[in-house]
């Protein structure tokens, strides 16, 4: 019984004695480190990301003059609008399109830019950067006078080849067409330094073995290039998707979402139903109804990612 | 060491002089004893007009020892809408804010009542009309009071040599100077003769069918030149009636003889289309009229603003004023609406008139006569009819007399500019009715 005593005695001041000095394991354990390290931006996410975020659904719940909960009624409100899944439909077209385009137009320029000599590439490289560093709105203005309705410098120059004028940013089809393009301009070099670095990442002897079997150029890219790139493609279509999804200023810009609401998309409707309609429940019902859409393919293209990488 | 005792005496006048400073402390007048005031003022087109009213803010605090900050907000891609909307949800901000036309009914909660400002204001200064009345009333109650500086009338402007080369119509002779306007031919069928001569002669009237507020003002005078309403007063949805289908007709008409890319015009297309020489007439205030003066004196000198054409139901100009609220959450309500009733007695209102080169209009009747307009040039007089001096027009915004809440919808939705662009395309006419109605069902949500 005395033993006993003994070494529950004991037990009990190895146990006040392990106390501090786990504190000081959790403390001195790397990821408690990194935990510490990461707060600021944890934090910094928190108040600048998460707040609105939730702030956003708080809003989406209420009515018009924000004084009653109404739960999903914005939302059934929307799906019996016309104009909402014309808005819908046309982000849908825009995103889609925009990323595809830029992705076509990324990949080629990639190839053209990775087949320059080392020491030329350089500038090559910036110079084809320039359009993704201009903010946006300061550069789809300069579009804006490109298009502009009465004095287009694009009309001027195809009025000397007999075509035109082309209503850009008056006529349903070309309003489309200008603001995706102005999109693609912007976004392309984006994905061109993107399949750049994953091109440049590609071992050579993948190629050379490919030679030796007798493959073409068309089958080194198929069977080669796009199997060893298609992790970084599926990340950066998708990181442009969303962004393009969300895109307000170009639009805004170009023709705020005319002629006839034919080219608002998500964002530029949510302005102007929440913020010219002083409707801002409705107008952050619109926005978020981006997140279940953008949320699906953001599953399947992270999951085809993550199994690809197992694979691997 | 030597040390100094406080006596009895002394002490008890040390503490009388202590209790005395504490109780005359507040009652003493510093330099801004009356405490502070942070307004947001509506940055101004016009070059130095924003120097007038810091002046005379300026002059204001002086006078009754107030801290007055002053921030001048534009309204370029919105941004003093959504200031609006920032500070009302935030309960925080400027004390006094310039808000446009719909802002004060969508922010009534937040607003303090100025009955007080206004009712001793309009003895003085005149009645206001029915358009400041419907935007800045509510239910006998006035959320905001109406501000000079912004508010304006978007009349034709013309160019006096084109409209007489191709329509035959002298714009002096029809709205002389100093004297009441001689426009009884001046009606909608004329006009619209008028706009298919001039587009034949290769300067259309520059009026533009886009989503802005210049495009969807003038479809709404004309609209209530039919008596056609999208909504009535009550809130009835009033689309399928012969006057919106007349309306339409009219329009599509028009359409025909305007800039083909007008679908894509913003607010600045049709002053640009004026400075350029390449349209007869546009509908704007004359700030179109004071860059030319700058950039074009040879078309500036052409220029004269004048009144619209009347229509089945009467003569309506697109009307927009600006009005300064006060929130209800400001914590100096007393000074502020001293700076209101301030910045609204007859020689402040002429100073902003002066100093905005004549584009800013006072909301009150006996405030329509000031030199400015009869002075301003070139030509001389070129603005006299633009604050409607003989009240020759009806002042109206477009979607009224809806209530405002569902008229903001149908006026920043540019129902009315759809509606006639739709039917212009070639859609039927009972189609483009019932879209408009299906839009306006929509927009009656509370």
């Amino acid at each position: 019984m005395a033993d006993v005593v003994v070494e529950q005695g004991q037990a009990v001041r190895a146990a006040r004695a392990r106390k501090p000095a786990s504190l000081r394991n959790v403390l001195g354990r790397k990821s408690t480190v990194a935990f510490f390290l990461t707060l600021p931006l944890i934090l910094l996410i928190a108040l600048l990301v998460l707040y609105p975020a939730v702030y956003s659904v708080h809003l989406a719940t209420l009515n018009k003059s924000m004084q009653k909960f109404v739960g999903f009624g914005n939302f059934l409100f929307l799906f019996k609008r016309d104009t909402f899944w014309m808005v819908v439909k046309q982000s849908c077209i825009f995103a889609v399109t925009a990323v595809f385009f830029k992705a076509l137009i990324g990949f080629i320029v990639a190839h053209f830019v990775h087949n320059i000599p080392a020491k030329g590439q350089r500038k090559w490289r910036g110079m084809l950067l320039v359009p993704w560093v201009i903010p946006p709105a300061m550069s789809t203005l300069a579009w804006l006078w490109l298009f502009d309705p009465s004095y287009s410098a694009f009309n001027y120059t195809l009025s000397f080849f007999g075509i035109g004028p082309i209503n850009w940013l008056g006529d349903n089809v070309w309003a489309r067409f200008s603001v995706i393009l102005v999109n693609i301009w912007y976004g392309a070099p984006f994905f061109m330094i993107m399949y750049l670095a994953a091109l440049k990442s590609v071992p050579d002897q993948l190629y050379e073995a490919a030679a030796i079997d007798g493959a073409n150029w068309w089958q080194k890219i198929w069977y080669v290039t796009l199997p060893m790139m298609r992790n970084i493609i599926a990340i950066t279509a998708l990181f442009s998707l969303i962004v393009t999804f969300a895109n307000f200023d170009i639009v805004r810009i170009l023709t705020s979402g005319g002629p006839l609401d034919q080219t608002h998309i998500f964002a530029t409707w949510a302005f102007k139903v929440g913020i010219e309609g002083s409707d801002i429940p409705l107008g952050a019902s619109v926005s978020l109804f981006m997140v279940p859409i953008l949320a699906v393919a953001a599953i399947f293209i992270l999951r085809d990612v993550s199994k690809r990488g197992n694979e691997a | 060491m030597s040390r100094k005792t406080l006596t009895r005496r002394q002490f008890v006048a040390a503490t009388a002089m202590s209790s005395a400073a504490l109780i005359t402390a507040p009652y003493v007048r510093g330099a801004y004893a009356a405490g502070k005031l942070s307004i947001g003022f509506w940055d101004h087109w016009v070059p130095n007009a924003n120097d007038a009213s810091t002046a005379m803010v300026k002059a204001w605090g002086e006078k009754e020892k107030v801290e007055v900050s002053i921030d001048y907000i534009t309204s370029n891609n919105n941004k003093i809408q959504l200031t609006v909307a920032a500070e009302a949800q935030a309960k925080s901000g400027h004390d006094i804010l310039q808000m446009p036309t719909w802002w004060p009914h969508a922010y009534a909660e937040n607003l303090e009542p100025v009955n007080d400002v206004m009712e001793p204001l309009i003895k003085q200064n005149g009645e206001v009309n029915g358009t400041v009345k419907y935007l800045g009333q509510a239910g006998g109650k006035w959320l905001a009071v109406p501000a000079t500086p912004g508010s304006q009338i978007k009349g034709p402007c013309s160019r006096i040599d084109l409209m007489k080369k191709h329509a035959g119509i002298d714009v002096q002779e029809m709205y002389p100077v100093g004297a009441p306007a001689k426009a009884d031919n001046w009606t909608l069928e004329t006009f619209l003769k008028a706009a298919e001569a001039c587009h034949k002669g290769g300067v259309p009237f520059g009026i533009g069918l886009g989503e802005t507020t210049d495009s969807v003002d003038t479809a709404g005078a004309i609209f209530q030149s039919f008596g056609a309403e999208l909504v009535n007063a009550k809130g009835d949805v009033t689309v399928k009636t012969d006057a919106v289908r007349q309306a339409l007709e009219y329009y599509k008409k028009l359409i025909a003889f305007l800039p083909p890319d007008a679908p894509s015009w913003d607010d600045a297309s049709n002053n640009k289309w004026l400075i350029s020489g390449r349209g007869a007439m546009i509908l704007n205030p004359p700030s179109a009229w004071a860059v030319a003066r700058r950039d074009a004196p040879q078309i500036a000198e052409q220029c004269w603003t004048h009144g619209m054409p009347s229509g089945p139901k009467g003569r309506f100009a697109p009307y927009l004023p600006y009005f300064w609220g006060l929130w209800s959450f400001s914590k100096n309500k007393e000074a502020a609406k001293s700076l209101l009733t301030y910045l609204s007695q007859p020689s402040s209102i002429e100073k902003f008139v002066a100093a905005s080169g004549g584009y800013d209009l006072p909301a009150y009747a006996n405030m329509t006569t000031l030199k400015t307009w009869a002075e301003e040039g070139p030509p001389k007089g070129t603005l006299y009819h633009y604050p409607n001096p003989n009240n020759h027009q009806t002042l109206s915004i477009a979607a009224s007399p809806a209530p405002p809440k569902i008229a903001q919808q149908i006026y920043f939705q540019a129902t009315l500019t759809k509606m006639a662009l739709r039917y212009a395309q070639g859609e039927k006419m009972e189609a483009t009715l019932a879209w408009a109605e299906g839009e306006c069902e929509g927009f009656m949500r509370s």
